[in-house]
């Protein structure tokens, strides 16, 4: 039996980032992925010969900028200059394109005047609310038992000096707007549909809301309260994909000490005396350690690796009530040459393009999936990777990378049959923007929640581990009892995306579960 | 994956036979022909929606008849889930504070049992009919905690109260009486035993086991044959004076017997309201039963923090009270002064000739602090409170042990 | 009534509705000298009974008597004006499969209704209602009490805040965490927690929807939820039921109360403004031109209609005023009020069945109230509307004719515009059409039983109750609008940017319904105001 102080099962971006902080401060850890390499749902995949895209997010918006620094990104080849940094496009076969330009429209392009000037106010008081929600985003929810360290306290004053801070009216609006859903508060501000269409977009990406679904403008805030590069909302296409992320990260986990090893299926985490003391994987093989940290989604963790056994009933309720049934496709399309989208300039091709013409249209498009439906008129954010990137495609071809909503994990017709169908209706959509694209396929892989479940061991195919919506936000993130990093089994903690603060490529929840391991052997 | 899991919906055609229960709110009890004939006094209570009685003629008598000759009474409304299947003990033992493994089949045990908190959904008894059957009787209504409890175990969950009926005869002479009526090999039952015995074409479980203290016996039977057990035992009784009797009478025995009564005696957590009214095992005098090394089961680590945290912040006691003054609901003080603690149940015990009371204590008093008690006793007396500062004792429960109850062969009485 | 023009009130109170009643009945008994004004020839705003066609009394806005509170019943003496409530009896859910789910008084014959369907469901009911009698008893108490200003240092709202918190952490951990989730759940998800069945979900899932601009599978319909079971927690005998003669008679017992007590109301004077000077309301200006002086105005009209029509804009500050324009009123229902002839039969109920005196739905899944809600949203009324029916002539033969029947349906969902234009009266029929076939569907015959039928959209209950968007609530009851922030954060504590111009309706914290405790508030903080002892106010009860 080989011991090692800590085992971290699941070598995505979170467990790497908590295995190489365990590692840094003297923990002898042991990296368990179950796939051939690491990555998880991040990774850089051939999907089509000699084309690779990144396998699930594609482009980096909230990088933690203490991941960066503790981990040394930098020295571990990661690449974040700020011509990296791109544009979102609102199109609109109507009017036009909309260029959001700089961290998420420092300039906006392709408004009438009165609109940038509504813009621009909106956009600093989104920055602001974003900057108040912050603290609490980036640590450790708030213990209600009482049991905040200092840090935390700090944080929680922090946040409550920042709203303060924000003088009388202003604070305010913040609280009447905190639950509000995305549509109404645009409505009150903006008048351009490719504008408020863009924004409804963002707020419900990943999540089973509807941009008129109250608390929708959480999603918005969680997106603004993240940074990159030091540089609040902005996105950067990474060079080499998602995949290069990762390896900076595995770079720097390595360095530390850390341990991989691949292909390496937990199937059971040992529990002794209601304490985990190491792993048992599918072979048989027993790996001890006296802390064990998943970054699996939580309800797989304790559901299957932990089982009902050593749980109590109302604790493997909440589990299997979390909410992780996702909404959204990824489509990787091989073209033989990049596609033209409509009015939209070279720069532009490299930006994030996003069909969500309004406001209306993204809700329209959530209707159908709350019946198990897909809808027939997606809404989409396109990216061309290779433009900014030429080593993921063949001389000449293009990757066409595209997060598609709404698509339901549970299809009612199935996604045998429906998948088709549900490819037809995307093309359509893109010949409408981009005419003749549908020509230049070569190949075409959609993923659909259900392909998403099977390929990146997420359940649901929910890319959060877990809807990312008001109530299962902080201390009920992934179910309270679990919402610390640390859950009722001593000794086991969790680490992924299916924690506090949630998805995206952040690294927040892993470096906070390390922080949380770390303070509790003190 | 449990095969409970799956959808319990009844058929449509049963559905729409059902709809009429409206017209009658309180339901019969497979004895309730027998019953209805033998009550004098209409004086009946709902339990769990089944019309049952306070006492059917005369609450003294009733009493008796449990401690000098055989009492009758129906215990058909009390809530029954069969538990069956490979891995009904895991289950059981998963959700329950006793180790299950323990019980052997045709064995049967008193247990409790908790959600996460560590606080007491209910208390019951667990018979074991088989290795893999069970049959879990308590107070309270748990199928979808049965059912969530399952989520991994190869086990289902029926309920089936309306399907068995059930009698309990207790009583110096209910042995006898069960001799005399034919189930031969009755005398061989140890206290908490059970056994299958031919009743007309069909069987009747019999454990020995009760609410009472007394020796006695519980007879289970499919609902169809109910009347022609009562009429059995009825008639072998008649020369040892069977009776039957109404909650009134039993629930003077019970207090006796040092029993706790659910949502009489505590507050069960998928009721309470509010958050201080629940209670931990070790809180109402069923910390016996907690068991924390057969391994994982529902509510194991907060029961075994409190113990270690020293947070148990209740615990329930028997009380002697001095005079014969029931003191029901009184209000418990220490040095006739500070408020500690309530008396959930209180009676005159005509068996231990003393006036006694079960009453929940706030630690430490009733736990390290044990002298200088007193209840305050607010009698009601023609439409005034004679007020009375009474003494009182913690003494163990129950509050009188008969030897009769245990002895095997029970005597003959 | 022709001497008013050469008075100057204490207080005027500018529209008849319940809060404006129960508010003049407070403001009078505490000494002042009340007048109330109202646009139509009879007072009592959504709650009253009117007769539309010869010998029907039709309670043809609000429909049942639930959430009224009981503290203002007791002060204001309504019983002794004539105030009869009667109980319901039952209510139930028609499936499409020919059965029904009924709610039965009785918990025993609940319980076997439910195990009808599902035995699981049948169990999981006492956790349910633990749970949701839970949160009811953590924000019952806040019903009465007005909401504090968080951005303010004032030691009463410190205070009040104070107050809260600590409620709040007196939950415990296990408590305080639920609660948070439970506010910002939407009622389906909430349901999916404890409920298989869908019939059973919808029956529950009703409470979370009616009167909102919601589905229920919006986050924040679990919250809507309680505000119908507020009535329940505090041990109040028969909470929901029938006034007797219909809505009007708990305004009918307003107004005599509040004449009793010395109160003027002038009917069929519409206010055309309020009038301001030096940045104080000092009286109001009727439609026709005669002017009315008050020491101070109270408008029981909603926050929209009292700031952005009766007051001038300039008179309100421009972080005010966006405010109020932004504050959402959204009309969301429509009524069908009809005459019968004789009592409709529904074949899958039995006769004796104690449902016939109760709620009747036939919207037996979340999915088909979800789908309602869909067609609202792209503004349309709802294909496969949700209805809320009851015939309380069941229970109350006063209302009509011997043996005759008035049924009154509530009807989700119906927007204010349809497809973003004025409704027309094609519309409106084709409107009720809808309703009446989906009734027809479950009761063969009914068509023939009708002798009358008001129907009326956004359209007409704006235009006749002056509630904007025809909306029940003055206000969606979204967090946005909720508590310190309703009807606009900085002005939730009854009062306006103008000094002597309260408003009192559902626009204001705690919300609509035929409740009672805004216009009850907005006194209390008149009085506070006036210095004047509030005597006949007696304290919220208690929830121990």
């Amino acid at each position: 039996m080989t011991s090692s102080d800590a085992i971290v099962i699941g070598g995505g971006h979170n467990g790497l980032v908590c295995a190489a902080v365990l590692a840094k401060s003297g923990r002898k850890v042991l990296l368990l992925e179950a796939a051939s390499e690491l990555g998880g749902a991040a990774r850089t995949e051939e999907f089509a010969p000699g084309f690779r895209v990144s396998s699930v997010a594609h482009l980096l918006n909230r990088l933690h900028p203490e991941v960066v620094k503790l981990l040394d990104l930098a020295k571990h080849g990661l690449v974040l200059q700020p011509e990296q940094s791109v544009p979102s496009l609102s199109l609109s076969t109507r009017d036009g394109p909309l260029t959001l330009a700089g961290a998420y429209g420092d300039d906006l392009v392709g408004a009438q005047a009165s609109e940038q000037a509504a813009w621009r106010s909106l956009r600093a008081q989104l920055f602001r609310y974003a900057g108040v929600l912050k603290p609490f985003l980036s640590r450790r929810p708030p213990d209600l038992r009482g049991g905040n360290s200092l840090a935390e306290t700090f944080s929680l004053g922090q946040a409550g000096w920042a709203l303060k801070k924000l003088g009388k009216e202003d604070m305010r609006d913040f609280l009447r707007v905190i639950l509000m859903n995305v549509a109404d508060l645009l409505d009150e501000q903006l008048t351009d549909d490719r504008l408020k269409g863009l924004l409804a977009f963002d707020a419900v990406l990943g999540s089973h809301l509807g941009p008129r679904s109250p608390t929708s403008l959480l999603g918005l805030y969680y997106r603004l309260a993240g940074d990159v590069g030091g540089v609040p909302g902005a996105q950067f296409a990474p060079k080499g994909g998602m995949g290069a992320v990762v390896s900076a990260i595995a770079g720097s986990a390595a360095a530390a000490g850390v341990t991989v090893r691949t292909e390496a299926v937990v199937r059971t985490i040992r529990i002794e005396n209601g304490r985990a003391t190491g792993v048992i994987l599918a072979d048989g093989e027993e790996l001890s350690a006296a802390t064990v940290v998943s970054a699996a989604d939580p309800a797989a963790t304790f559901l299957e690796l932990v089982g009902p056994r050593e749980l109590d009933t109302g604790f493997v309720r909440k589990m299997r009530n979390i909410r992780n049934r996702g909404d959204a496709a990824k489509l990787h399309l091989a073209l033989d040459r990049p596609p033209e989208f409509a009015g939209v300039d070279s720069a532009g091709h490299r930006g994030r393009l996003v069909i969500a013409p309004s406001v209306d249209h993204v809700e329209r498009a959530f209707n159908p999936c709350k019946y198990g439906e897909f809808s027939p008129a997606p809404v989409m954010e396109v990216t061309l990777p290779s433009l900014s990137d030429p080593s993921l495609a063949p001389d000449g071809a293009c990757v066409l990378s595209a997060v598609i909503q709404y698509a339901p994990y549970r299809l009612r017709e199935g996604w045998q049959s429906g998948k088709a169908k549900f490819l037809a209706a995307i093309m359509a959509k893109l010949e409408e923007h981009a005419p003749g694209i549908g020509k230049r396929v070569r190949h075409a892989d959609l993923l659909t929640p259900a392909d998403l479940e099977q390929r990146y061991r997420m359940p649901g195919g929910h890319w959060h581990h877990g809807e990312l919506q008001a109530d299962q936000m902080l201390v009920s993130r992934p179910v309270f009892g679990a919402e610390g990093y640390d859950t009722p089994i001593g000794g086991l903690f969790l680490c992924g995306a299916g924690s506090h603060p949630g998805g995206g490529v952040s690294g927040t929840p892993g470096l906070n579960a390390a922080r949380r391991i770390l303070a509790m052997e003190r | 994956m449990g095969t409970t899991a799956k959808k319990a919906s009844t058929p449509y055609a049963a559905r729409i036979a059902a709809r009429g229960h409206f017209r009658t709110l309180r339901l019969d009890t497979p004895f309730q022909p027998r019953i209805d004939a033998l009550m004098k006094r209409n004086d009946w209570y709902s339990w769990g929606g089944y019309r049952a009685p306070n006492s059917l003629w005369d609450e003294e008598l009733e009493y008796f008849a449990i401690r000098s000759q055989a009492s009758l009474f129906d215990i058909s409304p009390m809530v029954k889930y069969r538990i069956e299947g490979p891995d009904a003990e895991a289950f059981l033992n998963r959700i329950t504070l006793r180790d299950v493994a323990k019980l052997r089949s045709g064995r049967v045990h008193y247990t409790a049992w908790c959600d996460d908190e560590g606080h007491v959904l209910d208390d019951g008894t667990l018979f074991r009919l088989a290795d893999n059957r069970f049959r879990l009787c308590c107070q309270e209504r748990h199928l979808p905690w049965l059912h969530d409890s399952a989520f991994g175990y190869d086990v289902a969950v029926v309920e089936e109260t309306e399907a068995i009926a059930g009698l309990s005869l207790q009583g110096p002479t209910a042995f006898a009486i069960l001799r005399e009526a034919g189930f031969a090999g009755i005398e061989r039952l140890k206290v908490f035993d059970l056994a299958y015995f031919q009743h007309q074409n069909g069987t009747v479980t019999i454990s020995r086991t009760g609410f009472t203290g007394d020796l006695g016996y519980e007879l289970f039977v499919p609902a169809e044959l109910a009347l022609s057990l009562w009429d059995r035992l009825m008639d072998a009784g008649q020369a040892r004076g069977i009776r039957a009797i109404g909650y009134t009478a039993l629930n003077r025995a019970r207090l006796e017997a040092g029993l706790i009564v659910a949502n009489a005696d505590f507050a069960t957590a998928e009721h309470a309201l509010r958050q201080d009214r629940v209670r931990m095992p070790d809180e109402i005098g069923l910390g016996f039963m907690v068991d924390l090394e057969k391994g994982h089961f529902n509510g194991r680590r907060a029961i075994a923090r409190a113990r270690e945290n020293k947070t148990l912040r209740h615990i329930l006691v028997g009380l002697e009270i001095e005079g014969n003054i029931p003191a029901e609901h009184a209000i418990v003080y220490h040095r006739r002064t500070r408020e500690v603690g309530l008396v959930s149940a209180a009676a005159w015990s005509p068996l231990a000739k003393r006036n006694i009371a079960i009453a929940s204590l706030a630690r430490p008093f009733g736990d390290t602090v044990t002298d200088d008690l007193w209840v305050e006793i607010y009698a009601m007396r023609e439409l005034r409170y004679e007020k009375l500062m009474k003494r009182a004792k913690i003494v163990p429960r129950p509050f009188m042990k008969l030897d009769r109850r245990t002895a095997t062969p029970p005597a003959d009485f | 009534m022709g001497t008013h023009r050469l008075k100057t009130w204490d207080a005027i109170v500018i529209g008849g509705g319940h809060n404006g009643l129960v508010n003049a009945c407070y403001l009078q008994r505490a000494g002042l000298d009340v007048l109330v004004v109202e646009k139509n020839d009879w007072v009592g705003g959504a709650a009253v009974s009117r007769e539309l066609t010869p010998g029907f009394l039709y309670s043809n806005c609000s429909y049942v008597c639930s959430l009224f509170r009981p503290e203002i019943m007791r002060d204001l003496e309504l019983p002794r004006f004539g105030l009869q409530v009667i109980a319901y009896e039952g209510g139930a859910v028609f499936t499409r499969d020919g059965d029904y789910l009924a709610n039965y008084r009785d918990h025993d014959a609940h319980r076997r209704e439910f195990a009808r369907f599902s035995k699981r469901d049948a169990e999981a009911y006492d956790r349910y209602a633990r749970d949701v009698t839970r949160q009811c008893r953590f924000i019952q108490p806040l019903l009465m009490r007005t909401a504090p200003d968080p951005t303010s240092l004032k030691p009463r709202d410190i205070g009040e805040l104070m107050y809260l918190a600590k409620k709040f952490w007196g939950l415990g951990p296990d408590q305080m965490a639920a609660t948070l989730r439970f506010w910002t759940m939407s009622i389906s998800d909430f349901l999916d927690e404890y409920f298989e069945t869908d019939v059973i979900k919808a029956n529950f899932s009703i409470s979370g929807i009616i009167g909102t601009a919601l589905g229920p599978m919006s986050p924040g319909t679990a919250y809507v939820l309680l505000h119908h079971y507020m009535g329940e927690v505090d041990g109040s005998v028969g909470a929901w039921g029938y006034a007797r003669g219909g809505m009007g008679a708990i305004t009918k017992a307003l107004s005599a109360s509040f004449q009793a007590s010395g109160g003027t109301i002038r009917t069929g004077a519409e206010v055309d403004h309020v009038v301001v000077r030096d940045g104080k309301a000092t009286g109001i200006v009727l439609a026709g031109g005669e002017e009315i002086s008050g020491k101070l105005v109270v408008s029981n009209a909603d926050v929209k209609r009292t700031f952005l029509k009766l007051v001038a804009e300039k008179e309100l500050p421009d972080v005010f005023l966006r405010r109020v324009r932004n504050f959402k009123i959204r009309g969301s229902s429509g009524k069908v009020n009809i005459a019968l002839d004789s009592l409709p039969e529904f074949p899958a109920l039995p006769k004796d069945s104690p449902c016939y005196r109760g709620d009747l739905h036939f919207t037996d899944s979340v999915e088909r109230m979800e789908r309602a809600y869909d067609d609202w949203k792209a503004g349309r009324w709802s294909a496969d509307p949700f209805l809320d029916m009851m015939i309380p002539t069941t229970l109350d033969p006063t209302m009509t004719p011997p043996g005759k029947h008035f049924m009154s349906c509530f009807v989700q969902y119906c927007p204010p515009k349809v497809e973003g234009r004025d409704w027309t009266d094609t519309d409106r029929d084709a409107f009720a059409e809808t309703v009446i076939a989906q009734i027809a569907d479950y009761s063969p015959g009914f068509r023939d039983r009708i002798v009358h039928m008001e129907v009326r959209t956004p359209r007409e209950l704006e235009a006749e109750v002056g509630l904007t968007e025809g909306n029940i609530f003055q206000g969606e009851l979204t967090f946005d609008q909720l508590l310190f922030n309703r009807p606009v954060p900085g002005y939730a504590q009854y009062r306006s940017p103008i000094g002597g111009l309260y408003i009192c309706g559902s626009s204001t914290h705690p919300g609509g319904g035929v409740m009672g405790a805004p216009g009850r508030n907005a006194a209390a903080e008149i009085l506070r105001d006036l210095s004047t002892p509030n005597r006949h106010m007696s304290p919220a009860h208690d929830v121990i």
